[in-house]
């Protein structure tokens, strides 16, 4: 049975199930879970570790195909599509901030926040620099846009990470342990910089943390527990 | 620049020596490759130029006459006298009848440059030092040097002189270091007991050495009147504005006039496959080195792919499609082949040059001082085209690789 749908939701997926591994060591790990978040609020799914946090959260980052289920996208089914259609979904849609950055070390943080927005080839490439040089401003790394990944702390690392994830003007963000790696305080500017952000764009935040301190903080927390909310 | 185009060329530098290392090869297999068609085909090309500049790119002999055979047919007294020619049983009478006819119809052929008489024997040469057989060929010194390189050929002496001596002879070079004659020198001729003397007006030289040990030119009358033979030719020989329709050319002409056209790669056939098989082989051996170059780059591809599954997870899910990931991998495998393959042609040509300045003295089916190569473009097509085949094929393995790779299971293998 279907349940209702908020109007505001921008991403959404019903009765998800998804098994990992192989014969003897194959797990169910999503067993049902529906779930949807809405624009401009940060959602915040904890739980133990392996009970099917992350494998949610590529679920909905169109990273993993369900066994079963399906998934909406700005109101657009694209669980069961072609696998161009989910990327170019990706690009559109979603950003990702990782738990290890991610960052692609060869490339400066400018170059990094620009990657996105070069695939998805809306701006020019002045227009795209203005907009990752402004956007690392905004994630307080405005006097570091041209170090390469190597030369930032894991912190700024994390930061150039989130600004790359909103490069495209996504309307939805997915983190996983976004703040699993860093100390107190860079927690606490990531996780601020974040929800800011999504609050002030409108985008909806989902993320997957083991940090209390972080789920207090977001605008809804769900539980999970053995492949299902609770 | 494309997207793919600039990763790609980042993700160069995660392995530069190993790239750079790969570089090498190809720039090395294409240079050697290049190098060694060069030497073959130069040396080839010189002997064909040589064969052409001696024999002529058509040598007409023989007569061929269809032979008649009876057929039954139903006469009024049951036998037949009915005959029919057949092409399937020719007879061959040697030489040319009426070369005056024979060369005047052939001249006639759009190709044709020349046509040379010659009426050729076996003589019997006595000089002051010893005596030597002779195969003697009496030519219109006029006609034969527009179907040979005589004039070219000449190392002592003149062929003025021989134009305006009637006993005048042009000797091989071997034939006259054995006989110690040079230009002024006189020696005789002896077929079937008639001896005849002769003035050495020239000593050539084609570098064919069979030719060079016993070939004498001797004016056209001169030969008729040793051996004999008042009317009638040995052979014509031709030569063509375009040697490498040789082939065709023989078989309308022959056609034509009835006689055995041989062209020169029919003549030469042995020594040309000779030259194509080490052309051949020399390619292959070479090509070994890029196929080295290939692997090396396959192996540097698939240990960047390895490395860069996070990088390429990241791209996944920013948007990037498997065709993208494909292509950053073969992007980078093209501009390692794209410049290995332009410093192997600087290489190959550099080497070509030097290679044509090497001394070596190579007498016995040509005459070079030093080594022939042959410029071609086929040559630098042929290597690039080589090496894009095998670097292309290399880097394609471990960009399907790349490309199938899921980016749920690289980011799951790393955060949880």
């Amino acid at each position: 049975m279907s349940t209702p749908v908020a109007a505001n939701a921008v991403i959404r997926c019903e009765n998800l199930h998804r098994h990992l591994g192989h014969d003897a060591g194959r797990v169910h790990v999503l067993r049902g879970v529906s779930f949807e978040a809405e624009r401009g609020l940060v959602h915040a799914i904890v739980g133990p570790s392996g009970c099917g946090k992350s494998t949610l959260l590529y679920q909905l980052g169109l990273l993993d195909k369900p066994d079963d289920g399906r998934i909406w996208i700005g109101g657009e089914l694209v669980s069961n599509s072609s696998d161009e259609l989910r990327t170019a979904a990706r690009g559109r849609h979603l950003g990702f901030v990782f738990q290890f950055h991610f960052l692609m070390l060869e490339f400066s943080a400018l170059e990094n926040v620009m990657m996105p927005m070069r695939k998805l080839g809306r701006l020019n490439e002045a227009a795209m620099a203005e907009r990752a040089r402004h956007l690392l401003g905004e994630v307080g790394l405005g006097d570091k846009t041209h170090r390469l990944g190597t030369e930032l702390s894991g912190g700024e690392q994390q930061r150039v990470v989130v600004a790359r994830a909103l490069a495209n003007e996504p309307s939805v963000i997915l983190a996983d342990e976004p703040t699993g790696n860093l100390d107190q305080k860079n927690s606490t500017m990531v996780f601020d910089l974040l929800a800011r952000l999504a609050r002030e764009n409108g985008q909806a935040v989902v993320l997957v943390t083991h940090n209390p301190e972080i789920a207090k903080r977001s605008d809804r927390v769900l539980s999970m527990r053995d492949g299902v909310f609770v | 620049m494309s997207p793919n185009l600039r990763i790609a060329l980042r993700f160069l530098t995660a392995r530069r020596r190993a790239m750079f290392m790969s570089l090498i090869g190809i720039m090395v297999g294409v240079g050697f490759f290049i190098v060694t068609q060069a030497q073959t085909s130069g040396f080839e090309d010189f002997f064909i130029k040589t064969i052409l500049g001696t024999n002529g790119a058509l040598k007409i002999e023989d007569r061929l006459q269809a032979t008649l055979f009876p057929m039954e047919a139903d006469g009024a007294d049951g036998h037949s006298d009915f005959l029919v020619a057949s092409d399937g049983n020719k007879k061959i009478i040697p030489g040319v009848e009426d070369p005056a006819r024979i060369s005047e119809a052939v001249r006639h052929f759009k190709n044709v440059s020349g046509v040379s008489i010659v009426l050729e024997g076996t003589a019997t040469l006595a000089t002051n030092v010893s005596g030597a057989t002779a195969h003697v060929q009496g030519v219109n010194i006029a006609d034969h040097l527009a179907v040979s390189d005589l004039s070219r050929q000449i190392l002592q002496g003149s062929l003025a002189d021989f134009r305006i001596v009637p006993t005048g002879a042009v000797v091989g070079s071997i034939l006259a270091a054995r006989q110690k004659l040079h230009p002024g020198d006189s020696f005789t001729l002896e077929w079937n007991g008639a001896l005849r003397r002769y003035r050495v007006s020239a000593i050539f030289e084609t570098g064919v050495s069979d030719i060079d040990r016993v070939r004498i030119y001797v004016h056209l009358p001169e030969a008729r009147s040793l051996f004999q033979k008042p009317t009638g030719a040995s052979f014509l020989q031709v030569n063509l504005f375009d040697p490498g329709r040789a082939r065709e050319d023989a078989v309308r002409i022959q056609e034509v006039i009835g006689h055995v056209v041989a062209p020169w790669q029919k003549r030469e056939k042995t020594w040309l496959d000779v030259f194509r098989a080490l052309r051949l082989s020399s390619a292959i051996t070479v090509s070994t080195i890029i196929l080295i170059s290939g692997l090396a780059m396959f192996n540097t591809l698939a240990m960047v792919v390895m490395e860069k599954t996070k990088d390429i997870a990241i791209l996944r899910s920013m948007g990037y499609a498997r065709a993208d990931i494909a292509r950053i991998f073969i992007w980078q495998g093209a501009i390692v082949l794209a410049a290995g393959a332009m410093a192997g042609c600087v290489l190959g040509a550099a080497a070509t040059y030097g290679v044509s300045k090497l001394p070596i003295r190579i007498r016995g089916i040509f005459s070079t001082d030093s080594f022939v190569v042959s410029w071609s473009l086929s040559h630098y097509v042929a290597a690039v085209l080589i090496a894009s085949v095998i670097v292309m094929a290399a880097s394609l393995i471990p960009a399907r690789r790349a490309a199938r790779l899921e980016p749920g299971d690289v980011i799951r293998g790393t955060s949880q």
